[in-house]
């Protein structure tokens, strides 16, 4: 299992990339595995404030629906609608066109805090 | 504290079977699946000598009853003939008269090929929930057929199953509208929830009751008076309004949607024949009663309520929605679609407690429509309104002042002040049933089943005098009252279905087409774990369609209900001697609404005593998803308990949870025997923990067949408890619904016990209306009080005997192939067992869920697959179930392990193999090509009694991905 090296991770099995002044949130292959496959992302508002380890959108598939969890506190600042079509994209490319969330307005320290690509993958004992 | 004595279960005597002082044999031995010989049989396998022995085993010594069963009211069992002549007796206290009382319950003419082919057929009444579709296909079909003509009539785009009936429909329909309305204002709550003062006052009551511990504000008001606000996140407006009136209500949904809030529109689909639907003046809910499409009164139920949304909302219905998707072949295939939303996933977090549909009325709802397609029904809503338009035309003739304009099938009559309570009673001595509306307000509703007859009876109540011939005329002559702007102008139910089975003989074979594509009882046995698929007797089922019992109006006089209300004391007494406490409700409709109306007692309880700030229900993590749910609706917050590893409640964290929660503890939901299948020893200082902190035990009654006649829940500490009369009680499962699930509780929760709006329950300080009805599903009762009349105190304790001792020899039979994953402290399982399937994975990639399709190639539906713990099937067999059929259902499960070892060691392929390609189908076996790497013979007859007895899945597996991402849930997908 892929779990990229300048991501960080949550033990809730969300990731984090940063790029410029946006967190870019999604699942790990490892969630997504677990979860089959999915058949419909409930995504947030725009503008909507969220809280670290707050529900931040409802994943399902045909034998679960689980809550993403918000990895840091901040503004949604974008969602990716192209899941609303096609939910699979979580399953196809969970770092990439899978994306789901991105946030502004965060704490870059509670982004160093969460754990690295090595630590997560001893969380998964992949 | 009570001396426990052991007391021995009388065995069934000598020859195998129950005998009364005649020496005839009783009905127990009927219902009662295993004879002396294989009682004896099963006790050699498991090593034991006697029942008693078992029993003594299974079921902790501290927790056993104090004394065997004495049901008061059933001294001795009745054989069927007489248990039947004794019910007549009772039914011929009710009286049927002609009511025109309306309310949203009418008389309506229930087609004899349905009453005959589906209600009173186990073809379709004998089903669980169609969790597995494969095999559910026809009833599948019968509910897409119900969703479309929801979908047409109403006029929005998705529809579910049904729902209980129309005031828990209403109160769904508000809860749904806060949450999407709250979640598009990001997080900024609303709570007033407008309601107009012409909705049906039952409807009134639940929706107040709801409302309440969620902190909603119900505002009442004429719509037109409706002031929206900020906080205003929807409204609820009746149409035709309960008087009757139709009005338009296009500025109150506009005005609605402008403060972002949602409007929901109750409504009667045989009206909407003939008015223009809601769906196209803007509203984003409907809901209401199919009760009028061929399901009698039944005094107040059971009948199917719908619920109709937008498109963008149809993640949000309460309930079951049956979609369409393919199957392996790519063939249409029908299924329970999006159930993650469901309340036994989402738990705490699901917006809805909703479990059942009302699946069976919702079947004869949809068939109704089948039956007499849009032509016929525009012809039946066209009688009742010309109906009720003469009526009033000659009332006016007559010099009565008529109120009504515009309307449907019911008008309001001026009767002169405080005149309206006179005007009813001497109508009721000629034997017509009117409403009163206010002292000087009388109203009468027009239905199908009447005719030019009941005008000239209706009018001579007021004095008008016409002959049969003179009211004829004036029916031939009358016009519609309709205002045009509301007249529906557009078509419906085109759909083929709709319009091709209109001669009986066509209908006939339509519905037993469907019903063979259906596995019932009639075939095999059902054996889900938690659902006790138990015999559901014919003489049972009988009485249910009498008259006096199906044709009562829930609001009828209580003079005319003198044999219903003897038969619920009869029924609540014995609730109460199977339960050991003191008072019944038998008010909710169902398990979900018994859990919520046990907790919101508690509420009252705590409440009533100044303790109104314990809110938190703890709740152990093995509780079916629905108990958090219900917590929730309740206004209380859920704090899991945690389970060891034996599977039982954890008491050192349910100590330290009571002790940190103390003053705030409301209750503990605790199911018992647990939902692991184990009488837990621990239960007595469970419940003694959650009251040394000042909580109240609420005691999930889903399992209580395996309690009847050897424990009480009030001996071990519960205070109140639920009862699923559909599971312990004989009431059939209907295929998804009806249920009911009366509440028992102790004596001081007894004065919060439900009342209603409509009618004086005398509980004071009652905690309001649970259900739309009174009584619930009144016109089922019948079924459980057969049972226990025929059954009596001795049958009832061997029945939960023989489901323990059944289950526990399952359990034995399967072990050396499947683990048994909890047992009690003695090594044996309660009524039902959980076999592990999680080694097969790693052996051989195979998924519980392929051995659950398997079973059906072997003829029989999958025990509960992957609940409560995942990889798993729970099994239980019931009572009702032969040695022979439960030998057999051990050798299929067996046999298919064999499989599995065979795709290990290479014999079969590990991806082309007979449980990944199951269920195996017509089409699969007959095709000219056959290129799999194992015979036909082992795909569709891998066992020798198949051949002469075979049970073909109607689709192949379907594909569930498909169907929850594209949902479709009406006939138009479906051709």
């Amino acid at each position: 299992m892929d779990f990229p090296s300048e991501y960080k991770y949550t033990k809730d099995h969300e990731w984090v990339l940063v790029v410029g002044d946006e967190a870019t949130v999604g699942i790990t292959e490892f969630a997504q595995s677990e979860l089959g496959e999915l058949v419909f992302v409930d995504l947030p508002s725009v503008g909507q404030a969220v809280e670290q380890n707050g529900a931040l959108c409802v994943v399902e598939s045909t034998k679960a629906a689980s809550d993403v969890y918000a990895p840091i506190t901040g503004t949604v600042a974008d969602v990716n609608e192209a899941l609303q079509e096609e939910p699979g994209l979580v399953n196809s490319s969970p770092y990439g066109d899978g994306w789901m969330v991105k946030i502004r307005d965060f704490s870059q320290e509670e982004v160093s805090a969460l754990m690295s690509a090595d630590e997560y993958k001893t969380l998964v004992g992949a | 504290m009570t001396v426990k004595v052991a007391h021995n279960i009388r065995s069934q005597g000598g020859d195998g079977v129950m005998k009364n002082s005649f020496g005839e044999s009783q009905f127990s031995s009927r219902h009662n699946g295993l004879s002396d010989r294989a009682v004896e049989e099963m006790l050699d396998v498991l090593g034991l000598d006697s029942l008693e022995e078992l029993i003594a085993k299974v079921i902790p010594s501290g927790v056993r009853a104090s004394e065997p069963l004495t049901l008061r009211a059933f001294s001795e069992a009745c054989s069927e003939y007489e248990a039947l002549e004794n019910l007549r007796r009772i039914a011929s206290k009710n009286i049927v008269g002609r009511s025109f009382i309306g309310m949203g319950y009418y008389d309506c003419v229930t087609p004899p090929v349905i009453q005959r082919n589906i209600l009173e057929n186990p073809g379709w009444y004998t089903q669980y929930t169609p969790y597995q579709a494969e095999i559910s296909q026809g009833r599948l079909e019968a509910l897409l057929n119900f969703q479309t003509t929801v979908i047409e009539l109403t006029g929005l785009p998705v529809a579910n199953a049904s729902l209980l009936d129309e005031g828990t429909a209403a109160a769904e329909a508000m809860v749904m509208s806060q949450a999407l309305v709250s979640k598009r204002s990001a997080g900024n709550s609303k709570c007033e929830f407008l309601v107009a003062n012409s909705v049906h006052p039952q409807t009134l009551g639940v929706l107040m009751t709801r409302a309440e511990p969620l902190g909603i504000d119900v505002r009442v008001a004429a719509p037109e008076d409706f002031i929206f606000s900020e906080r205003t996140f929807g409204c609820l407006v009746q149409y035709p309004n309960t008087q009757g009136g139709l009005e338009s209500y296009t500025d109150v949904v506009e005005k609605t949607h402008s403060v972002g809030a949602l409007a929901t529109v109750a409504t009667d689909l045989l009206s909407l024949c003939l008015l223009k639907p809601p769906g196209h003046f803007g509203a984003d809910i409907v809901v209401g009663s199919a009760q009028r499409f061929g399901v009698p009164m039944g005094f107040g139920g059971p009948h199917a309520a719908f619920f109709a949304t937008r498109e963008e909302f149809k993640r949000s219905i309460p309930g079951r929605i049956v979609g369409v998707s393919k199957d392996a072949r790519g063939k249409p295939a029908l299924r329970l679609a999006l159930q993650t939303r469901e309340q036994h996933i989402r738990r705490e977090k699901a917006t809805s407690n909703i479990c059942t549909a009302q699946v069976l009325l919702a079947v004869m709802a949809g068939m109704y429509a089948v039956y007499h397609g849009a032509k016929g029904l525009r012809r039946i809503a066209t009688r009742v309104h010309v109906l009720a338009s003469t009526c009033a035309l000659l009332l006016r003739k007559g010099g009565i002042k008529v109120n009504s304009t515009g309307f449907f099938d019911t008008l309001t009559v001026d009767v002169g002040e405080k005149r309206s309570i006179l005007v009813r009673d001497e109508a009721e001595k000629i034997g017509v049933l009117i409403r009163v509306v206010d002292d000087r307000t009388i109203s009468v509703s027009f239905d199908e089943a009447k005719g030019v007859h009941d005008i000239v009876s209706v009018l001579s109540v007021f004095g008008v005098i016409n002959s049969f011939d003179e009211v004829q005329t004036a029916v031939e002559s009358s016009c519609s009252t309709i205002p045009e702007s509301l007249r529906r102008v557009d078509s419906f139910l085109m759909q083929p279905v709709f319009n091709s089975y209109h001669s009986e003989t066509e209908f006939l074979r339509y519905v037993r087409m469907l019903e063979a594509r259906d596995l019932s009882l009639g075939y095999s046995m059902i054996p889900l774990g938690s659902c006790t698929m138990k015999l559901n007797a014919t003489s049972e089922m009988i009485p249910v369609t009498w008259p006096e019992f199906s044709a009562l109006h829930p609001f009828a006089p209580r003079s005319h209900m003198v044999g219903y209300r003897e038969l619920f004391d009869n029924l609540e007494q014995s609730l109460c001697d199977c339960t050991g406490f003191s008072a019944c409700s038998l008010q909710p409709n169902a398990g979900s609404q018994g859990e919520y109306a046990g907790l919101i007692v508690i509420r009252a309880y705590h409440q009533s005593r100044g303790d109104a700030h314990r809110n938190i229900c703890l709740i152990p993590t093995s509780a079916h998803g629905t108990n958090p749910a219900s917590a929730v609706m309740a206004g209380m917050r859920v704090v899991s308990v945690a389970c060891d590893a034996a599977g039982n409640v954890d008491i050192e964290d349910l100590k330290l949870k009571a002790q940190q929660y103390g003053e705030s503890l409301a209750a503990l939901m605790v199911t018992y025997p647990s939902t692991h299948g184990v009488f837990e020893s621990g239960i007595t200082e469970v419940c003694s923990i959650v009251h040394s902190h000042g909580g109240q035990v609420y005691m999930d009654g889903a399992n209580l067949n395996a309690l009847v006649g050897l424990v009480k829940p009030s001996e071990f500490g519960a205070d109140v408890c639920h009862i699923n009369l559909h599971k312990t009680f004989c009431i059939p499962h209907g295929g998804g619904g009806p249920g009911m699930g009366p509440i028992c509780c102790r004596e001081h929760l007894a004065p919060f016990l439900p009342n209603h709006s409509v009618v004086d329950l005398e509980h004071d300080r009652g905690v309001g209306s649970i259900s739309a009805a009174p009584w619930g599903s009144a016109s089922i009762l019948p079924i459980s009080w057969m049972y226990m009349a025929m059954m009596g105190s001795d049958g009832l304790t061997v029945a939960s005997s023989h489901a323990i001792l059944s289950a526990n020899y399952v359990a034995k039979r399967l072990e050396d192939d499947y683990p048994v994953v909890y047992k009690g402290e003695n090594g044996f399982v309660a009524h039902e067992c959980i076999i592990n399937l999680q080694p097969l994975k790693q052996e051989a990639n195979i998924e519980v869920e392929d051995v659950a399709k398997r079973l059906m190639d072997y003829g029989f539906h999958a025990p509960t697959v992957s609940w409560p713990v995942a990889g798993t099937l729970m099994i239980e067999p019931t009572e009702s179930e032969s040695k022979q059929e439960l030998d057999r259902f051990c050798e299929a499960l067996i046999a298919i392990r064999q499989e599995v070892r065979d795709i290990a060691n290479g014999t079969y392929d590990s991806v082309d193999n007979p449980l990944k390609n199951a269920p195996h189908t017509v089409d699969d076996v007959t095709a000219d090509e056959w290129n799999r790497t194992y015979s036909r013979k082992q795909a569709s007859f891998p066992v020798p009694w198949l051949r002469s007895n075979k049970f073909w899945p109607a689709v192949g597996r379907i594909d569930g991905v498909y169907g929850d991402r594209n949902l479709f849930c009406s006939c138009d997908s479906f051709e």
